[in-house]
């Protein structure tokens, strides 16, 4: 079985970007394989707690908290969510804040990195 | 003991979005990523501006006067200071009408030996393909 990389940059809500790339770690860890998802800039939203599911946006807590309990590992930047005052206190049970070298850290090992870019 | 090389493709333009500052930041954070790694382990960073990508390349910007921001010629500085080989498409560059001068080729006031590359697209393309990772921007 393989490592799978990803690091997405675009933001929960104004894209279908994470929503692909939360799809594809699920196939991937579906299938066997290791996945690290990295979210840096407006990604780091994906990693807010208690977020409202309304049929018009996005909402993908329910399915990562799943994929968490499989085996995911989700990191957040810790300076791009900071920035933006998603603080500790308001991140999801289970998500990692790491400085931008573990994303780095983390391609090391992997078989496929799939970067996908923000807004 | 090995190494892990990422090709950091910047094709957009500055302050449009924030893409091409987390290439450069993403990028310079090679710098500490041993931390995480075995002893003798380590990921290199090279950084291709190519397209509008080019203009963040620009020099004498201006984002600490108007917006309090380091500018992305600073990163771009920061990046030459801690050994980031940087490439420029030399096609892109003339495309906009500029020529070298006009660009960041240097950071000599921080001490950085490394200089900016503007090369043609070829060996750019070249570059890449000694890359394990493409990361796109």
């Amino acid at each position: 079985m393989g490592k799978l990389t990803i690091g997405c940059f675009a933001s929960l809500v104004g894209s279908l970007n994470l929503d692909f790339a939360v799809k594809l770690s699920a196939a991937a860890i579906e299938k066997g394989h290791t996945v690290d998802l990295w979210l840096s800039g407006n990604g780091t939203m994906l990693s807010i707690k208690d977020q409202r599911p309304f049929k018009d946006y996005s909402h993908l807590e329910k399915p990562l908290k799943e994929l968490m309990a499989k085996g995911l590992t989700v990191t957040a930047c810790e300076a791009c969510a900071e920035a933006r005052g998603y603080n500790k206190d308001v991140t999801m049970e289970g998500f990692k804040r790491h400085s931008m070298d573990w994303y780095l850290a983390s391609t090391f090992s992997a078989d496929r990195v799939l970067h996908i870019g923000g807004e | 003991m090995a190494t892990t090389k990422l090709g950091f493709i910047v094709q957009r333009p500055p302050y449009k979005s924030e893409n091409p500052k987390l290439a450069l930041t993403h990028a310079i954070a090679t710098q500490s990523v041993e931390v995480y790694l075995n002893e003798g382990d380590t990921v290199t960073a090279d950084i291709a501006f190519i397209g509008d990508g080019v203009l963040n390349c620009k020099k004498d910007q201006k984002a600490m006067d108007y917006y309090g921001l380091t500018s992305t010629e600073q990163h771009i500085k920061m990046a030459l200071l801690v050994d980031i080989n940087i490439w420029v498409c030399k096609e892109d560059v003339e495309k906009f009408g500029l020529s070298e001068d006009d660009l960041v080729l240097d950071a000599e006031e921080f001490g950085a030996d490394m200089t900016v590359n503007v090369v043609p697209y070829g060996e750019i393309s070249k570059k890449m393909e000694e890359m394990n990772h493409l990361l796109f921007f």
